[in-house]
């Protein structure tokens, strides 16, 4: 078996685990250039992710993120998707679960029990769009600042902010 | 004895002492001795011994760290002495980017810095917020603190720093009292705008170059400019 089909043939053994697990109707599938993604419900996400860890082997949580899918031409799935991107260090496969969540007050199960590498990349997901993670230990912003209220990678926040970047107290230099 | 030391009383005298014509009613000024104000000879030592804080936040950091270095020497101009405390320091050189979130902290660290103390803007990014003209970033450290001299460039030669920094000691040599730093005319003018526009109501105030529209004869489209929100952010 060459190297290239080596996480084709790892991404096979998690479907079929994963199959033998759910059953259908659970996630939907769909490939993008080599790269195997799961689109799951809210409500099975825990569900999904601790049988990859468990009875895949997924043991290594790579890279949590979100997007902002607000105006993107053809969308017909929720606003922003959050992903979980997985690896499996024995066999090399690689599995990308996608949650999708809603405008008003999102939110998804933390992934912080199963992965304690979470908590960053969860507290970054929430400064930058506002998804909160529940049953996360310390939800708070990590990149800007506490006093800061927006939420600045959603796609209704403007790029150069509402005036953030300009309340200051001026300092002259008869004052300092 | 011929060889006895000469007892007269003019002996020990300088020879040429004799020669100096002092005019009648003025007082005498001895050799090597000049006059000069208190002022300026606190100012002159004042501008050879600058002590910079370095707030480098980026890659203008780097070049400020060439300069230092043995090729540009930044010694030669009597302000190698980088402290990373800002109590020992009178020289600010903002190098870099300034995030909305560093800007308290820089704020802070110009008011620990005692007195007599100069600001340099290092850079586009410093100095205007150069290409990172987003949310996170201040456009310009000079809206918040007082800055004496701008460098431009992206990042700026380690010549430009030089430069920076002999007009730095100019400023210090003409602007500089004996028990602080009064500033240039033109400092304390910009003061005194940035007060008014401080206290001005944001749609009250003639913006700054819509002034300009009277004297140089042209209208901008959009009728009579006003402070809008755009020049008050």
């Amino acid at each position: 078996m060459s190297a290239a089909t080596a996480p084709h043939a790892a991404q096979a053994q998690i479907l079929a685990t994963l199959a033998a697990h759910f059953g259908d109707g659970v996630f939907s599938i769909s490939r993008f250039r080599g790269n195997l993604r799961l689109f799951v419900p809210k409500s099975r996400l825990v569900e999904l992710l601790t049988a990859l860890k468990q009875q895949c082997g997924c043991t290594y949580l790579a890279e949590l993120g979100a997007a902002d899918y607000l105006g993107y031409p053809g969308r017909t799935r929720n606003r922003f998707e959050v992903h979980y991107v997985l690896r499996n260090f024995d066999t090399g496969g690689s599995v990308i679960v996608k949650a999708g969540v809603d405008d008003p007050d999102p939110s998804l199960p933390s992934a912080y029990p199963l992965w304690p590498g979470a908590d960053w990349m969860e507290r970054e997901v929430f400064d930058m769009y506002g998804i909160r993670f529940e049953g996360h230990p310390d939800l708070r912003r990590i990149l800007m600042p506490d006093e800061f209220t927006a939420f600045p990678l959603r796609k209704d926040y403007p790029l150069r902010g509402r005036g953030e970047r300009h309340n200051f107290p001026k300092l002259t230099r008869a004052e300092s | 004895m011929a060889m006895n030391p000469p007892t007269s009383p003019a002996f020990g005298q300088r020879a040429g002492s004799d020669l100096i014509i002092t005019p009648s009613g003025q007082p005498e000024v001895p050799e090597n001795v000049f006059l000069t104000t208190m002022d300026s000879v606190v100012s002159w030592c004042r501008k050879y011994s600058l002590w910079p804080m370095p707030f480098a936040t980026a890659c203008c950091g780097i070049e400020l760290m060439a300069v230092g270095a043995s090729r540009f020497d930044i010694a030669r101009f009597g302000a190698e002495v980088m402290r990373f405390s800002p109590r020992q320091c009178d020289l600010m050189i903002v190098a870099g980017r300034v995030a909305m979130k560093m800007m308290p902290v820089l704020q802070r660290i110009w008011l620990q810095m005692p007195e007599p103390k100069w600001c340099i803007s290092m850079g586009a990014c410093a100095s205007t917020g150069g290409i990172f003209d987003t949310y996170a970033v201040v456009q310009g450290v000079d809206r918040f603190i007082p800055v004496d001299v701008y460098i431009p460039g992206c990042p700026p030669r380690p010549e430009q720093i030089l430069r920076a920094i002999m007009d730095i000691q100019e400023k210090v040599q003409k602007g500089g009292t004996t028990f602080g730093n009064e500033g240039l005319p033109e400092l304390r003018a910009r003061e005194r705008y940035m007060i008014a526009q401080r206290d001005t109501a944001p749609g009250a105030g003639i913006a700054d170059e819509r002034g300009d529209e009277a004297r140089f004869g042209y209208r901008i489209p959009g009728g009579p400019g006003r402070l809008g929100l755009e020049e008050t952010r």
